[in-house]
């Protein structure tokens, strides 16, 4: 009797620790507790080009996180790439006139949407869209303008 | 010439007949299970002897594995002055593949050859038979309790392997390498997702689980039943243990992170 | 009509026939003795019956139905009324001697613990290892271990109980005792017994009929007092344990001069 009530309290334990190695997996390793505390909003940017930003990319306003790209998809009309941002409840005050760019973090790191607030009286609200963007920086089309500007400037 | 086809064919029969019994045998297994939490005192009883007592081994590997990983990951990232990413590096290794692979592994090691082993004595002392003769359907009574503990025990134990793991290479990476603590976690936080990784790499292991608790339960029930027989199926457990892991870990890892 | 009918029985290893033909009736309330020399297949004829194995031909019906037709469902109802003590006794290695008598009324029914302990105590008084309930089987003799299995096969107070070899590795005492104890649980029970046996002695001393079995055939059959006045010489060899005569002895095969002769091939 004695030793399968042990047995039962090892299991149990055993179960427990398995449980909190999970918990830990998803609340501390994992950005589980980005989304679930945290309903957000959405808004949509337009890109000319988004260069290698991906869904779940951070979005930084000043270099603080505030969101996280939601969706990418093809704008079928402009070809523009259209970018959903899944912004935190928490930031509600973000100007309507507010712009999006994309940057590189580091010399061969992630790209991420970095915002600069505007000076409008309204707010971003859900479903919105963000005007003014600007295009990642493509590293070819960089060079390849700089080459051809200065080609231009030899003649 | 003609020999050697006629033995290759007898071969080929002879995996496709022990195939078809091993399903056979799935099936039956499967069929114990509801059973099961009608007197789950039993499946209590083999989680002791299947995961409370694989937890030493898995704990001590994976903290281990984390530390190496660190280390080594250490050296290659600081190269590029990424070295912030190593709690990443760390995180998606362990969480998608070593976590899953690694443990399941060790537990076939561990838990997988004391099942082979214990059922084939059964079987060789007459005690599965006895059973049967007194009306008590060994399937139910010592098949499906160990098969439904093994498939419990190995995403947990899996899950303790990562966790340790992380745990271990934050010590190397912040105590002994100096790597800032906040960018370790803070990148790790950004870069690891809750679905895309580790429900994919819980996943896994409980696939593993079920294949590993399942050879090894088939082994030991189909097993020749004398010393020698035991001792071969149990080694058999091993090695088909872990070729299935590797190859189903190839499968699973080009169906579940395939697109990105 | 008899508890356990048994027509036409083929049963095959391989090619070889364990059973070729046999028909046995074993009567309600009576304890009928199978003997034969060691390897015709008595252990595998309790199994056939058990329904652990299949015929290859022929059927075996016990208490007027068929075995090997039965769902799984009722064949494991009828085996809750069948006992079976196994040659090797067959005890579970991971419970105590206790424990192992406890486990069919554990797995069948809903009994209070201070019943099944009274239970299982009378069972093992019966065979004397009351004192013995908290060792664990390979702590006891082989002799031990049987009776434990024994105990442990009535438990269930089963309508029938198979015995295969109950004897081997008794003691003069304990086996009086066993023989005893077959012959009272038959009396006061009405239970059916079959009792496989080397010991023409004891077999013969609580059978009240007797089958004989040899290369898979039934040699003979009849209470005992009839068949120790066979006038068959084959049954007067095995009777009186005579090595000289026509029970074979060895393992069917080829002539042993002729093996001799014969150089191995080797593949
Ligand atoms: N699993 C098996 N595979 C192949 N042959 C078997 C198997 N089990 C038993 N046999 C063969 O079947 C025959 C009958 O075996 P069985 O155990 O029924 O004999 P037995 O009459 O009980 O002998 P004993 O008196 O020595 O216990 C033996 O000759 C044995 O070689
Ligand atoms: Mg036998």
């Amino acid at each position: 009797m004695l030793q399968k009530k042990s047995t039962e309290i090892t299991v149990g334990m055993f179960v427990a620790a398995g449980i909190a190695a999970l918990f830990m997996l998803a609340m501390k390793v994992s950005n589980l507790s980005d989304f679930n505390n945290d309903p957000g909003y959405k808004v949509i940017a337009e890109f000319e080009n988004i260069g290698g930003l991906k869904v779940r990319s951070p979005v930084t306003m000043a270099g603080v996180r505030i969101g996280r790209v939601a969706d990418i998809s093809l704008d079928p009309e402009s070809y523009n790439a259209r970018v959903t941002l899944d912004l935190y409840a928490s930031f509600d005050t973000i100007p309507t006139d507010s712009s999006a760019s994309i940057y590189t973090a580091g010399l061969l790191g992630e790209q991420y949407i970095g915002m600069e607030a505007g000076a409008e009286e309204e707010f971003l609200q859900e479903g919105d869209v963000v005007e003014l963007t600007q295009p990642a920086l493509v590293l070819e089309q960089v060079i390849g303008q700089f080459l051809f500007s200065k080609a231009e400037g030899d003649e | 010439m003609i020999g050697i086809i006629r033995s290759l064919g007898r071969w080929g029969l002879g995996v496709f007949e022990r195939l078809g019994r091993g399903h056979l045998f799935l099936v039956q297994m499967l069929a114990g299970i509801p059973g099961l939490f009608l007197r789950f005192s039993l499946v209590i009883q083999q989680l002791f002897s299947v995961g409370v007592l694989s937890v030493l081994i898995i704990a001590v590997s994976g903290l281990f594995v984390g530390m190496v990983l660190s280390l080594q990951g250490y050296y290659v990232l600081v190269d590029f002055g990424a070295e912030e990413s190593l709690g990443v590096m760390v995180s998606l290794s362990l969480v998608r593949e070593l976590g899953p692979v690694v443990s399941a592994l060790l537990f076939a090691g561990r838990a997988g050859s004391a099942l082979t082993a214990e059922i084939g004595l059964m079987k060789s002392t007459e005690q599965l038979s006895g059973m049967e003769m007194m009306a008590v359907d060994p399937m139910r009574r010592i098949i499906a309790p160990r098969f439904l503990a093994g498939l419990i025990s190995m995403p947990l134990l899996a899950a303790m392997f990562s966790a340790v793991g992380i745990i271990g290479a934050f010590l190397v990476g912040h105590g002994l390498l100096g790597v800032d603590d906040g960018a370790f976690w803070s990148q790790m936080q950004v870069k690891t997702d809750w679905y895309d990784d580790i429900l994919n790499g819980v996943i896994k292991s409980i696939v593993f689980g079920f294949v590993v608790t399942w050879i090894a339960l088939y082994e030991g029930y189909d097993s020749v039943p004398t010393s020698e027989g035991v001792g071969r199926a149990t080694t058999r457990t091993v090695v088909h243990s872990a070729f299935a892991i590797l190859g189903l870990d190839f499968v699973l890892t080009a169906l579940m992170f395939g697109e990105n | 009509m008899p508890l356990i009918k048994i027509r036409d029985l083929h049963f095959y290893r391989g090619d070889r026939a364990i059973f070729d033909g046999v028909n046995i009736d074993i009567q309600r309330g009576k304890v009928t003795a199978i003997m034969g020399p060691s390897g015709t297949g008595k252990t595998t004829l309790l199994r056939l019956i058990g329904g652990q194995l299949h015929p290859d031909k022929g059927t075996i019906e016990v208490d007027g139905k068929n075995v090997h037709k039965m769902s799984h469902r009722e064949l494991y109802e009828l085996r809750k009324r069948m006992g079976m003590l196994f040659q090797s006794g067959a005890l579970l290695t991971d419970l105590t001697v206790f424990e192992n008598v406890a486990f069919p009324l554990r797995e069948h029914t809903e009994l209070p613990e201070t019943m099944i302990r009274d239970l299982v105590l009378m069972k093992l008084q019966a065979v004397g290892l009351r004192c013995a309930r908290d060792l664990m089987p390979s702590e006891l003799s082989g002799g031990m271990a049987r009776r434990v299995a024994l105990a442990r096969a009535v438990t269930l107070d089963p309508m029938m109980i198979m015995y295969d070899e109950p004897f081997t590795g008794q003691d003069p005492i304990s086996m009086g005792t066993l023989v005893n104890l077959i012959h009272r649980m038959n009396e006061a029970m009405g239970l059916t017994s079959i009792v496989v046996s080397h010991d023409v002695a004891e077999a013969t001393e609580i059978a009240d009929y007797v089958y004989l079995l040899s290369a898979g055939k039934v040699i003979d059959k009849g209470s005992p007092v009839e068949l120790k006045r066979s006038s068959s010489q084959w049954v007067q060899q095995f009777m009186q344990g005579l090595p000289d005569g026509p029970v074979p002895f060895h393992f069917p095969g080829v002539d042993f001069k002729e093996d001799l002769l014969t150089p191995e091939v080797q593949a």
